[in-house]
């Protein structure tokens, strides 16, 4: 067991030994929070340190609700949120609160049928399955807008996220939007009560119930749908029209909403007639203030890295990205950080 | 405390002890420390509970919605779920766990194999809960939703076998919980077991006791204290157990007889909502936190009074 140990030790400690001058020359930005955006997030960090070796990026995927607390507490250099901050938490920040829109991504309905490849759910439908009034496939809501598709004659099993999610944040807000009753009975929050269904842990838990049981439909973000090849449906917007979730039905929500001063805004029911009716920006935190000069500008140079090259890796990895005028916006924003 | 002793005698046999003696000291502040840092936990938990335990009161041990959004915080499901699962996984667990034990006891086998059974039992233990959690979700979740459908048509009258029979269920937690308990049970059991002298058990033989006579009226009696302390530590371990259980039980706060619903434990919803929570939400889940304790304390002293009892009972026959 001794000589084991030594002989796979001893490259580590040689490791770290080797790295630690590199380590403390480089100037370091540390990040925490949602964990939407953190594949992104951390593919920035690897090809920026690609490009400026000088500046390590180390973003720590916590969860918005965390990462909000670790901002406030002033143990991170940013953070991240999917639910932004509220005015009152923003208040509470010492060294001040901008908010950056960083990226952005759809909500889906990822479902298991198999004979059922493509499937559209109207308004009444998807409330009233999150309701748990809408009970089995062949239900009249469902059937009436796929008169097309042989839906078979089996109970909807409900999946949702049971941990507090960004996500859940998002799809209650917008099924309360589109549905007084949801509004009513379930409301909306990061962590909310359906009265139907099962929850699994993180987006990869609600994915893997999904896959496991036949006639299971769960809201997912865009991506692990897509990496785990699940059917997703589309969903009626504003204007009745069934939109599939793809990076351009999402950047006509995105558009179609007007940024306030403080950039805080969700396209809860986007009017665009192309547009998917569950999109979300996501974003970053920064503080109005920074004492140290060397760091503000790393940060400065990463986020807008991030804002331009970076966007570029948006869609292979699921997300969508940002319009120009929503860039132009938050490089506005980043400009006004001392 | 008593090792410190102990070791303090032997030092003395070979040299003359001066000064005061430190390995005494050591121990005595590594006790007390033990007992300060679980007081610390206990007092921070208290503080960080205190709006809730003012403003809800006792309300939120029998309170049935915890609805975050709507600041409405009652824990009696996640009580029953806790509750549940862990007598579910203790009915399974007990009876294979102890009968291991007396199997790995006695002398059925040859050492080795023996050792071998040991060994691949307390591996177990080892396992970390998660692995648990995704063999739950692809093995026991599957087959608890077949029998469960099956049971749930022709049995579905009964409250506790209705359907519509869920994967992600209280039966299936509590298959899984069995499985992680199994080795504490086994283990502590077979030490209790192996330390039953060996004269008692000759003597059995000589008064002309069969091996099941044997076994039943004179091993397990005497080795009962160490067999109700297995069950105890098994059933605080099913009790806390927090990844595996948040896989697989489905994390529900509604409140169901059914064995085929899901569920919810207290130590699930503490891992699934307290990186979100922010405001009053944190204070309910302290408060979860507490309960979860006094609940388990609960267990440890019924178990101290079960253990005591059986010392009584059981001190003639050592």
């Amino acid at each position: 067991m001794v000589p084991l140990m030594r002989q796979t030790l001893l490259p580590f400690a040689a490791l770290a030994a080797g790295l630690w001058p590199c380590v403390a020359a480089a100037q370091q930005l540390s990040g925490a929070g949602a964990t939407f955006p953190a594949p992104l997030y951390q593919r920035w960090a690897v090809e920026y340190n690609r490009q400026v070796p000088a500046i390590r990026v180390n973003y720590q995927s916590v969860g918005s609700g965390a990462g909000v607390k670790n901002f406030l507490q002033g143990v991170v250099d940013f953070g991240a949120s999917d639910a932004a901050m509220t005015d009152a938490e923003m208040a509470k920040s010492p060294r001040g609160a901008v908010l950056v829109p960083a990226t952005a991504g759809s909500v889906v309905l990822a479902y298991n049928l198999d004979g059922v490849p493509a499937l559209k759910l109207t308004r009444t439908a998807l409330a009233g399955i999150y309701l748990g009034t809408v009970k089995r496939w062949n239900d009249p809501a469902i059937a009436a807008a796929n008169p097309d598709t042989a839906l078979p004659d089996l109970a909807i099993n409900v999946a949702y996220r049971s941990d507090g999610s960004g996500t859940t944040f998002v799809f209650t807000q917008h099924l309360a939007a589109i549905s007084p009753e949801f509004d009513d009975e379930v409301g909306f929050d990061k962590s909310v009560v359906f009265p139907v269904g099962i929850g699994g842990k993180g987006n990869e838990g609600v994915t893997a119930l999904v896959k496991q049981s036949r006639g299971t439909i769960g809201y997912v973000e865009f991506g692990y749908a897509e990496q785990n090849g699940l059917p997703v449906a589309s969903l009626e917007n504003k204007s009745g029209n069934f939109v599939a979730p793809t990076p351009e039905s999402g950047a006509a929500a995105l558009a179609s909403v007007e940024l306030p001063d403080n950039l805080r805004v969700w396209p809860v029911d986007p009017a665009d007639p192309g547009a998917y009716p569950i999109t979300t920006f996501s974003w970053l935190l920064l503080y109005q203030k920074y004492d140290d000069p060397a760091k503000r500008q790393a940060l400065k140079d990463f986020v807008t890295y991030g804002l331009t090259e970076g966007q570029s890796y948006a869609i292979e990895l699921g997300y969508i990205p940002l319009p120009e005028s929503v860039v132009a916006r938050a490089n506005a924003a980043l400009a006004t950080i001392e | 405390m008593t090792t410190g002793a102990a070791s303090a005698d032997g030092i003395q046999g070979g040299r003359a002890h001066r000064g005061p003696d430190l390995f005494q000291w050591l121990c005595r502040a590594g006790a007390v420390a033990s007992v300060a840092v679980l007081g610390w936990i206990l007092w921070e938990v208290f503080q960080q509970a205190r709006p809730a335990l003012e403003e809800l009161g006792l309300g939120f041990l029998t309170g049935a919605n915890w609805q975050p959004n709507r600041d409405r915080y009652g824990v009696l499901p996640f009580l029953v779920g806790t509750t549940a699962t862990a007598l579910i996984a203790l009915l399974i667990a007990f009876p294979p766990g102890l009968a291991i034990a007396i199997f790995l006891s006695e002398d059925f086998l040859p050492r080795p194999a023996r050792q071998f059974v040991r060994f691949v039992v307390e591996l177990l233990a080892s396992i970390p809960s998660v692995i648990y959690g995704l063999w739950g979700i692809f093995v026991v979740i599957p087959l608890v939703q077949s029998l469960g459908t099956w049971v749930s048509e022709r049995f579905g009258h009964i409250p506790l076998l209705s359907g519509p029979a869920y994967g992600n269920s209280l039966l299936t937690a509590g298959l899984v919980l069995a499985l992680m308990v199994l080795p504490t049970i086994t283990a502590i059991s077979r030490s209790a077991l192996v330390a039953v002298p060996q004269t008692l058990r000759e003597g059995a033989y000589a008064l002309g006791a069969t091996r099941w006579e044997a076994i039943l009226g004179v091993i397990i009696p005497t080795a009962a204290p160490g067999i109700v302390a297995a069950t105890i530590l098994a059933l605080g371990r099913a009790m806390g157990e927090t990844m595996a259980v948040a896989m697989l039980i489905g994390n529900s706060s509604r409140l169901s007889w059914s064995l085929f619903a899901p569920s919810g434990t207290l130590a699930s919803l503490l891992a699934n909502q307290f990186g979100e929570a922010s405001g009053m939400q944190i204070a309910a889940l302290m408060y979860a936190a507490l309960v979860l304790v006094a609940l388990t304390l609960l267990v440890n002293f019924a178990g101290e009074a079960v253990l005591r009892y059986t010392e009584r009972r059981t001190a003639g026959i050592r």
